[in-house]
């Protein structure tokens, strides 16, 4: 079997997800489309050289329907003959699209592929494509459906983090976040979005709060507890599915959970030969991958399981991997991976996460692969592990090492 | 039989009289429908019928489905019930969707007849979905009338295309409260609720309803989700108003019925399902969900236990023809405390005469207030004019003299729980009233038999055990002392019937039956805590065991004291036999720490200021460690649920409990035995004796002889039989 190389990393800055959002105005197509192109243009990529685009995206209605991978590719500079594919693994679409583009080049069924994923959260509502997890009831109560912020709660409920915990991972990651920005961390990858006159719409990740302290975090109100106490009433579901526990504590709150964003993110993926004909050399290895399923109503202890079977299958330990990219979709989640598994804050997020800079769904797999093997370089270590949370239950983990 | 009238006026307005002859109330089975059917027809195929109403020739229009019918039609299936089921309630959908479209042909742009309900009074479950698939529904104003759909109270729901036409005519939301709740109303809410569409006053009713009829134009005689571009009021699940509807409909009702209500999943399911497709399709859906439940055992045990056994119950045996019926004609309370109050004033709110006793006038009046108090909630709520509340209360006479006691037929003696007390004011009660006059003692825990001694005539002597708060628990447990003779049951019974509450009869001893059923439940949980089971586990696994609150909650409700006292008690009467628990510990401890339940504001749960409860008292990790290894819900589930149904078997096998029907019916109303398995000996048939057994044989090895199947039990697992089937027809009550 072959390897499956990565020569290359692009993502946009990360856009406030909402109407007032600086990537509001940018169809998804062409986020998309942005990334490609300079992800191909870097690259020295040629017609046809392209096997697949393999491109996570969640909410696939209105303008993200209608596979917008293959729009994205039609849009773009590419040409028509290369195929493509949205793929939806929730928050770890991104990731997903990696991991079977490695498959691809490992196969030998494609040479070059590029994945990575978008999603406009401020043009496509996250839950504007319906669910019959939710709605359909002979399904919502068989698996015990609750949206993932109570599952978040029940977390940090269950393994015991407390509100003033997350609030501190959070001042944490918003601290991280805003050092590596002025640090330049994030240049080598992200690229601004542009308008057609080259105009800047927007090149910096727009959530930062370097001025986030403890005091202004305690000011905010929990989230999910409406929804959880009173109507309709999650918490009550969720201890028919956990009976150990008396309530859920309602921790998470906008300020430590990731933020709604706007945003694209490219990888390019390839065997050796294409590093050869493009003259590029190839950056890190895809070590091992993995996928799980899990309990569907606490939702999101997937990397913890995730992770155990990428380290098994790389036949790793967890004191192999050198750093660690854990999408901080909430900080319970972040926090349960590191007290299970035994990891240290300080390998974990270096360059904070999702809570500081959003979380565009579909992309943000692509997005921390990504700021991974920049911090792996620049730190000059070996190895990295990058995984996420998967609504419904799930985990998805990907073990990169440099050349 | 002939169960409608036909007639046609100068107009051409046919009218549809459901009149079953014989009958005070009309139902609807598969002959009746197929009468109707043929009716419908004549409607609709003579060109000199304009349209027609249906209405009935009784003061109410229908009470609803003829369940013993739908019990039929299963039985009839033979080795395919439910095809049968299926069919049959396919058929109905036929016969009303014929009406709703009455007679059009949208493909050839015919038209179809208008039909009116005209409702004379009551219109529950088929009768109001017979209703619904008109186009119009009149109702005469009387506000004793009852109207909605109680289907989901007895395990079902509205199976007739009342689920599928009430959500498309109110949407989800506001169709909810009735089919999910089983909700009934006066007319004139009904008609607010968007129910019905006009209430007029009775005289006027059949005048309204035709002349609707003569006056509408057959092409407006159409139902909106008939027309084309027809959308749902507030939504459709995956439109964008109605996704969070639906999302949050699934939550709310998984959370309340704690998933262990297989009609309001079904219901939901039909709701969900029908709401994306075409009408006609929708009906199919209702019908094959409505199959479903009709199928699963549980909806079979809550309608025998709670529509035909408790009907039975509330019945009582047939009166010889010509016979007086006995009845309490006036009806005297000692004691006007909290229980004594209550008593008297489900007694006033039916028209008996009170006369409510108590050492002093003030006391007495107090008591009165009481009364007053909860018939004002009545009247606050609309249930009662502010004119009859003062006649009824005008009916209760406080006071402090036992010598005006002497006209009543029925003396109730509601004072403290204590003994010493209770045999002086039961002696001093005996000595006041006439010599026919019954006397009970309204106790939940004092053999009968001891306090019978204070009554010079044990024979007029019985118990009456009333339930908190007496005016919401539906049940009255009727406790026969070894003395007491038949005449004075027959009145206690008869109070139970005027009052409305349905009675079970059963023999003396320790606890009677509800009680004795209560109080272990009370400690297994207890025990658990000792055990190191978290509380919460407790709690939650009896929740979801469909019990209206946990072991710990109940105690904290009835107080620790209590239960203290009663262990202490129980020592002193059974000496060796009485087996230490450890929950007995828990509970001393309790008391020392002055945490005595929600009358001392601390108890196994914590309270604020106001007494409300803020959670499980987080103490009880210290004084009890959570254990590391914590049992399965489904064991914690399983000892609180056989706790329960061991020791009414052991009733049944002591003779305490005379009939099953009564432990099941006493189980639901008395306690909230988890309503959707149709009590302890229902749960038992439908688990099945030999199963129950390896579940006790399993328990008691790990816990001990508390779960030792009974002899009667493992004598029933050898031989298949099931309690129903061996005691039928042996119950003493009817």
């Amino acid at each position: 079997m072959r390897d499956a190389y990565i020569y290359d990393t692009v993502r946009t800055p990360r856009g406030k997800g909402k109407a007032d959002g600086s990537l509001h105005e940018v169809p998804s197509v062409r986020l998309s489309a942005d990334v490609i192109n300079s992800i191909s243009a870097r690259n020295n990529l040629r017609a046809r050289q392209v096997g697949d685009v393999i491109w996570g995206n969640v909410t696939q209605v209105g303008e993200q329907g209608a596979c917008l991978a293959r729009s994205a590719v039609l849009f773009s500079d590419l040409d028509d003959s290369v195929p493509a594919v949205s793929v939806n693994r929730f928050c770890a679409s991104g990731l997903e699209a990696v991991n079977m583009a490695a498959n691809q080049i490992r196969s030998g069924a494609s040479g070059a592929v590029i994945a990575g994923g978008v999603e406009s959260m401020s043009r496509v509502p996250m839950g504007s494509d319906g669910g019959a997890i939710a709605a359909d009831p002979a399904l919502a109560m068989k698996a015990h459906f609750v949206p993932q912020g109570i599952s978040a709660d029940i977390i940090a409920t269950r393994y015991g983090f407390s509100r003033t915990d997350c609030d501190a991972f959070a001042v944490e990651s918003q601290a991280r976040a805003a050092k590596a920005d002025a640090e330049g961390r994030f240049d080598r990858s992200r690229i601004p979005v542009m308008d057609q006159n080259g105009l800047t719409i927007l090149g910096t990740d727009e959530q930062i709060r370097q001025d986030t302290d403890m005091q202004a975090l305690g000011a905010l109100k929990p989230s999910f507890k409406d929804i959880g106490e009173s109507m309709p009433g999650f918490d009550a579901v969720a201890m028919l599915r956990f009976p150990e526990l008396e309530r859920v504590d309602h921790v998470h709150h906008a300020g430590n959970s990731s933020a709604i964003s706007d945003g694209a993110a490219a990888v390019l993926l390839g065997d050796a030969a294409l590093g050869e004909e493009n003259g590029l050399t190839p950056r890190a290895r895809v070590r091992a991958a993995s996928r799980v399923g899990t309990d569907p109503t606490i939702m999101l202890t997937g990397p913890v399981p995730a992770t155990e079977m990428a380290l098994e299958a790389a036949g790793m330990q967890i004191g192999d991997i050198d750093l660690f990219e854990v999408n901080e979709a909430f900080a319970s989640v972040v926090l349960y991976f590191m007290s299970s598994l035994g990891v240290d804050h300080a390998a974990i997020n270096v360059n904070g996460g999702a809570i500081a800079m959003g979380h565009p769904i579909g992309a943000t797999g692509a997005m921390i692969l990504g700021t991974l093997i920049d911090e792996l370089e620049r730190r000059d270590k070996e190895t990295g592990l990058a995984t996420l949370c998967v609504g419904s239950g799930m985990g998805v983990a990907t073990i990169v090492e440099r050349i | 039989m002939s169960g409608f009238n036909f007639a046609t006026d100068s107009r051409g307005v046919a009218t549809i009289t459901w009149d079953i002859p014989d009958k005070s109330m009309n139902i609807l089975n598969f002959e009746l429908l197929e009468e109707l059917d043929g009716l419908v027809d004549r409607v609709l195929c003579d060109d000199g019928i304009k349209g027609a109403v249906i209405t009935s020739g009784k003061p109410d229009f229908s009470g609803g489905m003829d369940l013993n019918t739908l019990a039929a039609l299963k039985a009839s299936g033979g080795d395919k019930p439910a095809q049968r089921i299926f069919d049959g309630t396919m058929e109905l959908h036929r016969v009303l969707r014929r009406i709703e479209t009455g007679g059009s042909d949208p493909k050839a742009g015919r038209p179809g007849k208008p039909f009116a309900a005209a409702l004379t009074g009551t219109a529950l479950g088929i009768g109001i979905e017979v209703a619904l698939a008109c186009h119009r529904v009149f109702a005469s104003d009387r506000p004793e009338a009852r109207i909605g759909f109680p289907e989901i109270r007895l395990g079902l729901f509205p199976g007739g295309g009342g689920t599928t036409r009430l959500v498309r005519m109110l949407g989800l939301m506001r169709a909810s409260t009735w089919l999910f709740e089983g909700r009934t109303a006066d007319p004139a809410r009904a008609a607010d609720a968007g129910l019905i569409n006009e209430v007029v006053p009775a005289a006027g009713l059949a005048a309204a309803a035709g002349d609707w009829v003569a006056g509408t134009a057959w092409s407006d005689a159409v139902k909106p989700w008939d027309v084309r571009g027809y959308r749902i009021p507030g939504g459709a699940p995956y439109q964008r108003d109605g996704f969070p509807v639906f999302t949050g409909a699934t939550a709310q009702v998984h959370g309340r019925t704690r998933g262990v209500y297989p009609a309001a999943k079904a219901l939901l399911s039909a709701i969900y399902e029908g709401s994306l497709v075409p009408f006609d399709t929708a009906l199919r859906i209702e019908a094959r969900w409505f199959t479903k439940v009709m199928m699963n055992p549980s909806s079979a045990a809550m309608i025998n236990t709670l529509f035909v056994n408790k009907r039975a119950l509330d019945k009582g045996p047939a009166q010889p023809a010509g016979a007086d019926a006995p009845r309490v004609r006036a009806l005297g309370i000692i004691g006007a405390g909290m229980m004594g109050a209550g008593i008297g004033h489900v007694a006033a709110a039916a028209g008996i005469p009170v006369v409510l006793v108590d050492r002093d006038r003030d006391t007495a009046e107090r008591g009165r207030a009481i009364i007053g108090n909860l018939m004002e909630e009545s009247v606050q709520r609309g249930r009662m004019t502010a004119d009859r509340k003062a006649e009824l209360l005008s009916g209760v006479a406080a006071t402090d003299r036992y010598r005006d006691l002497a006209d009543c037929d029925l003396v109730i003696e509601a004072v403290f729980e204590d003994p010493g007390v209770k045999a002086r004011v039961i002696a001093a009660a005996a000595e006041a009233v006439a010599p026919g006059t019954v006397i009970a003692t309204n106790t939940s825990t004092l053999p009968i038999s001891e306090l019978s001694q204070s009554c010079p005539d044990g024979e007029r002597f019985l118990g009456m055990h009333f339930f908190s708060p007496v005016h919401k628990m539906m049940l009255l447990e009727i406790i026969r002392g070894r003395d007491t003779g038949a005449p004075a049951v027959e009145t206690a019974v008869a109070f139970s019937r005027q009052v409305r509450k349905t009675p079970i009869v059963v023999n003396d001893a320790r606890f009677f039956y509800a009680n004795r059923c209560v109080i272990p439940y009370i400690n297994e949980g207890v025990r658990m805590v000792a055990e190191g089971v978290r509380p919460a586990l407790v709690e939650n696994a009896a929740r979801s065991l469909g019990m209206p609150v946990g072991p710990l909650q109940l105690v904290d409700e009835t107080s620790l004291d209590l239960g203290v006292a009663i262990a202490k008690a129980s020592r002193a009467a059974l000496g060796a036999k009485h087996a230490d628990s450890p929950a007995e510990t828990v509970m001393e401890r309790l008391v020392e720490l002055g945490r005595l339940g929600r009358k001392s504001g601390a108890g196994f749960y914590a309270y604020d200021g106001r007494g409300r409860r803020q959670g499980l008292w987080a103490g009880l990790g210290e004084n009890w460690p959570i254990a590391s290894g914590q049992p399965g819900v489904a064991t914690v589930r399983h000892r609180l649920l056989l706790i329960q149904v061991l020791e009414a078997v052991r009733t049944l096998e002591d003779g305490v409990l005379r009939d099953i029907r009564e432990g099941d019916v006493g189980a639901i109303l008395g306690w909230g035995f988890a309503p959707w398995s149709g009590g302890p000996f229902t749960w038992l048939d439908t688990v099945g004796a030999d199963e129950a057994v390896s579940i006790c044989d399993r328990l008691s090895e790990q816990l001990g002889d508390r779960f030792s199947a009974p002899g009667l039990l493992r004598k029933m697992a050898g031989t298949g039989e099931t309690f129903h089937g061996r005691f039928a027809g042996t119950g003493t009550a009817t």
